[in-house]
């Protein structure tokens, strides 16, 4: 069989304000029919640059080299997309090859039905009578998994959930029968027990339809439950490609080793966690909670007669002095609120929150300010969290100045040094800006920052979220190591188990504003009582293959 | 490597840019390429002009601006341009060259005076109302739309009134014709302000020193109102043109400032209608040039401002082959993003080396 695509020392370069970047340099690669290829790498390894010179979709700033083959479903030829006129790609794309979005909510247009979206891309290329164009979308919408396909099809985007939309933005792709689609990041927006459908959706897509898919991603679980065959990129470079289980067992490079390495899995924090339970000491139990929540309600009021929205309802936990609670939770679980809360940064609606011995509920700004210095918060976008007009050692030394404890930046400098260097960056670092430093470096720094004043309590509202994996593991490390140092107690919040597993003593697991379990690491994930936390756990593709088939058997017949 | 290693200062100081290239206009210039480089190089060549006259009219003119005779006795009124006035005389007598030249400095001093107090007016109310939201917001936003609703000119009018007086001084009519400007022109800083304020008040690092527990000025004075300053450079170019016209709205309908106290563009056209009928035209088509120029200067800075400081509107060198070594800049967690400044590549690289290295 021949390729379907195939990808020949293909080089992009991009002009920018500080000269031209190469971000795609010599990769060669091949889809064949029914295949599914993963490209993954970091943010920046220029995957998904490469995927998309497979539909010509780049900006004008950027110049291509080398080829780019397509063959159509019946085109033995093949053309090169790098060499395609304007016109030769509109009707390439949709008929030869379609892309699915990461984002579906803005994938979509929201003043158009959904079914006029698809049909638009019928009528692209060829006449149908609007009858048959209309059989021929709520057909593709019934083989996405659309229930009622003969009403939904007259909907608006906003009328579907986030899982639907991009199973819609998926028959939008299926609907010419392309013979390869480019998948980029398709369930990075979305929620774990989300991205297992759509994961199975994109299975069938292969299996049914026939389609190959390239999917980016760079999230190892997915790779391992949906790939045949995988390509490392890092740097614009292809580093190594190896079929899915061979890469598993078995990386060639380091640089694979390593990014499979540093993949958290669950159930890598139970001896953590044992070994800080065997360090405590007696009585340690009986110790006054740092925080106690006794049927903490938060509640956004509703606007133009609206409902009200309850983002909290009836949370009951407490944290010790020196432990770690991991909340987890999907988007709109409530995590991220009570975090806030915990900050003074939302108001309390309901029931009891005392955070170092200060009642939240109805607390005005002046109470919450004598504890403010025995609060730490590391915040969960690192680009954003800075002052991008400041350095780095003056972002530190904000919370010594404010608090008295320096006069001024310049007098704070030796114990921001100090602090640089307990979050291992180098003192030099301190006279840079935000922006020139990367991603995992910021959110050091912002953990340096949160500990400058040596808080009782840190918050960490998903602080490695932004983060590449590897970056991500040496984040976590470091928080582990001044944990042990500093024994600060933590509210740890994540989306992801593996990460809440790997630094929580307790965790919680949050859903629709209730916290539907809570107990040890072993208990909740090793026997997990509550189906929503079954359900959640099953959904989690585990970055081996072989495991992760097993898996999704279980997960199938736990979704039945 | 090596600006790691070195110690604090030197670092910042090999590893950025000077400050010199990073002053906005300046910044601006060197990244700009093609047509837009042209309009921002014309506008910035005009409004060079208008300012050296400004500064330098002493020297310039050949004339006072309220001159009517010298040693060789009376100018005479209405005289055709010659070699003893340059681009002839006013019906009132005064040498046309002389009048054009000091009138920059009017005009100068009013746009100063007028972009100053409303910038400062402006941006106080804005950070103000923006910041801390509620009743104060709305009634001040409500404020705002009402001045918005007069016609802009009318209101300038009014205010030159109320503000001299009558009174036709030098200082006197700046400030009235400055400060009737002003009040215009407060609305528009408002409103920006109001809206980057906003914006940057929900931005993580402003919660983050709400976490700190800093207190409302200090979030207002460090995190917010240097962040949201960003647009001012633009505005300014674009309003200090309009100050312009509007000055010479107020001249052109006699509110302006009498010919004994200074020079004035507004005014001079003013005087030169009855001439342009009777075929003179020296009176009326330089002073009208002036203003022609001025504005069409500072509108030219103020739109290719705009255009570059938008990364979507920028035009780029087109991206021929790049040097070799570039392509470490693309590092795994390295900040290169479109639109990042020049100096960012740099610095990262160690950065980046060092991640990867671990």
């Amino acid at each position: 069989m021949t390729d379907i695509v195939d990808i020949q020392d293909l080089s992009v370069t991009f002009a920018t304000d500080s000269g031209p970047v190469r971000a795609v340099d010599g990769v060669s690669l091949s889809v064949q029919p029914g295949e599914v290829l993963a490209v993954v790498g970091e943010s920046g390894s220029g995957k998904t640059v490469t995927a998309k010179t497979i539909l010509g979709l780049l900006p004008e700033t950027a110049h291509v080299r080398g080829a780019v083959v397509l063959r159509g479903r019946d085109d033995a030829e093949g053309a090169d997309v790098a060499a395609m006129s304007a016109s030769q790609l509109r009707r390439m794309r949709g008929r030869d090859a379609a892309m699915v979005f990461q984002e579906p909510s803005t994938a979509l247009n929201p003043v158009f039905t959904v079914g006029w979206q698809i049909i638009e891309g019928l009528q692209a290329h060829g006449s149908y009578t609007k009858a048959e164009a209309r059989e021929k979308a709520i057909d593709v919408l019934r083989r996405v998994g659309i229930p009622d396909p003969e009403v939904r099809i007259d909907h608006y985007p906003h009328q579907f959930s986030g899982g639907q939309k991009q199973r819609i933005v998926i028959a939008q792709a299926l609907i010419l029968d392309p013979g390869v689609i480019v998948a980029d990041e398709p369930t990075t927006a979305l929620d774990v027990t989300v991205q297992a459908e759509i994961l199975d959706l994109l299975r069938r897509c292969r299996d049914e339809f026939g389609a190959s898919i390239v999917l980016i991603t760079h999230n190892m679980g997915v790779v391992a439950d949906l790939a045949d065959r995988v390509a490392v990129m890092y740097q614009g470079k292809l580093v190594e490609q190896a079929p899915v289980k061979e890469l598993f067992a078995a990386p060639r490079e380091p640089y694979t080793q390593q990014l499979l390495a540093a993949v958290p899995r669950i159930g890598e924090g139970l001896a953590r966690a044992e070994v800080r339970a065997a360090r405590r000491p007696e009585g340690w139990a009986d110790q006054a909670p740092v925080v106690s929540a006794k049927d903490l309600r938060i509640v956004y009021p509703g606007r133009f007669r609206q409902p009200d929205f309850v983002a909290v309802d009836g949370v009951s936990f407490d944290i010790r002095p020196g432990e770690v609670l991991g909340l987890v939770g999907e988007s709109g679980s409530g995590k991220t609120t009570i975090g806030r809360a915990m900050a003074g940064l939302t108001k309390v609606s309901g029931g009891s929150f005392e955070v170092l011995g200060v009642e939240m509920n109805g607390a005005k700004e002046k109470a919450i300010r004598p504890i403010r210095h025995r609060i730490g918060f590391v915040f969960q976008d690192p680009a954003t969290s800075f002052n991008p007009l400041l350095t780095i050692a003056q972002c530190v030394a904000e919370p010594l100045v404010v608090h008295g404890r320096a006069g001024s930046p310049e007098d704070a400098r030796a114990r921001v040094d100090e602090l640089l260097e307990a979050v291992q960056l180098p003192a030099s670092f301190g006279d840079r800006f935000p922006h020139e430093l990367s991603g995992g470096q910021r959110q050091r720094a912002s953990l340096a920052r949160a500990l400058a004043l040596d808080p009782e309590l840190l918050i960490a509202d998903e602080p490695t979220s932004a983060l590449d994996v590897s970056v991500q593991a040496r984040v976590l490390d470091l928080f582990d190591e001044l944990h042990r140092e500093l024994g600060f107690a933590a509210l740890f919040i994540s989306h992801d188990l593996a990460v809440v597993d790997m630094l929580a003593d307790r965790i919680g697991v949050l859903h629709k504003g209730r916290l539907v379990e809570e107990g040890t690491g072993s208990e909740v994930l090793g026997a997990p009582k509550d189906p929503y936390t079954q359900r959640l756990l099953a959904s989690l593709p585990v970055p081996d293959p072989v495991a992760q088939a097993a898996r999704r058997a279980e997960w199938e017949e736990l979704s039945a | 490597m090596a600006s790691a290693a070195a110690t604090a200062p030197a670092a910042t100081a090999s590893s950025r840019p000077s400050r010199w290239t990073r002053l906005p206009v300046i910044s601006q210039l060197r990244q700009s390429v093609g047509l837009q480089r042209g309009m921002l190089v014309a506008g910035l060549v005009l409004t060079g002009i208008f300012l050296l006259t400004a500064l330098l009219a002493p020297m310039l003119a050949p004339y006072g601006f309220s001159q009517l005779r010298d040693e060789d006795g009376s100018f005479g009124s209405l005289q055709e341009p010659s070699s003893a006035h340059l681009l002839g005389t006013t019906v009132g007598g005064y040498d046309v060259l002389s009048r054009l030249i000091w009138g920059s400095r009017t005009a100068l001093l009013v746009i100063i005076v007028a972009v100053a107090a409303s910038i400062l007016v402006g941006v106080t109310l804005g950070l103000i109302s923006g910041y801390f939201g509620g009743w104060l917001d709305r009634v001040l936003v409500v404020i705002a739309d009402a001045i918005y609703a007069f016609p802009s000119l009318l209101l300038a009018i009014v205010l030159a009134i109320v503000i001299s007086g009558g009174q036709s001084s030098m200082w006197g009519g700046i400030l009235a014709a400055a400060l009737s400007i002003t009040v215009i022109f407060i609305p528009q800083y408002l409103r920006v302000t109001r809206a980057e304020v906003i914006r940057i008040k929900s931005e993580a690092f402003v919660e983050s020193a709400r976490v700190i527990g800093a207190s409302h000025a200090r979030i207002m004075i460090r995190h917010v109102l240097r962040n949201s300053t960003r647009t001012m450079p633009l505005i300014l170019t674009l309003n200090a043109s309009e100050a312009i016209l509007t000055l010479a709205g107020l001249g052109f309908l006699g509110f302006g400032i009498e010919p004994t106290a200074a020079a004035e563009w507004g005014y001079d056209l003013n005087k030169a209608v009855s001439d342009v009928t009777s075929g003179i035209w020296w009176t009326s088509v330089f002073p009208g040039m002036a203003i022609v120029l001025v504005v069409l200067g500072l509108t030219l800075v103020g739109e290719s401002l705009n255009d570059l400081s938008d990364p979507r509107l920028r035009k780029r060198a087109a991206g021929a082959e790049p040097v070799e070594d570039l392509g470490v800049d693309l590092g795994d967690d390295a900040p290169v993003a479109p639109g990042a400044p020049a100096g960012a590549p740099e610095p990262a690289a160690p950065a980046a080396a060092k991640e990867a290295s671990a």
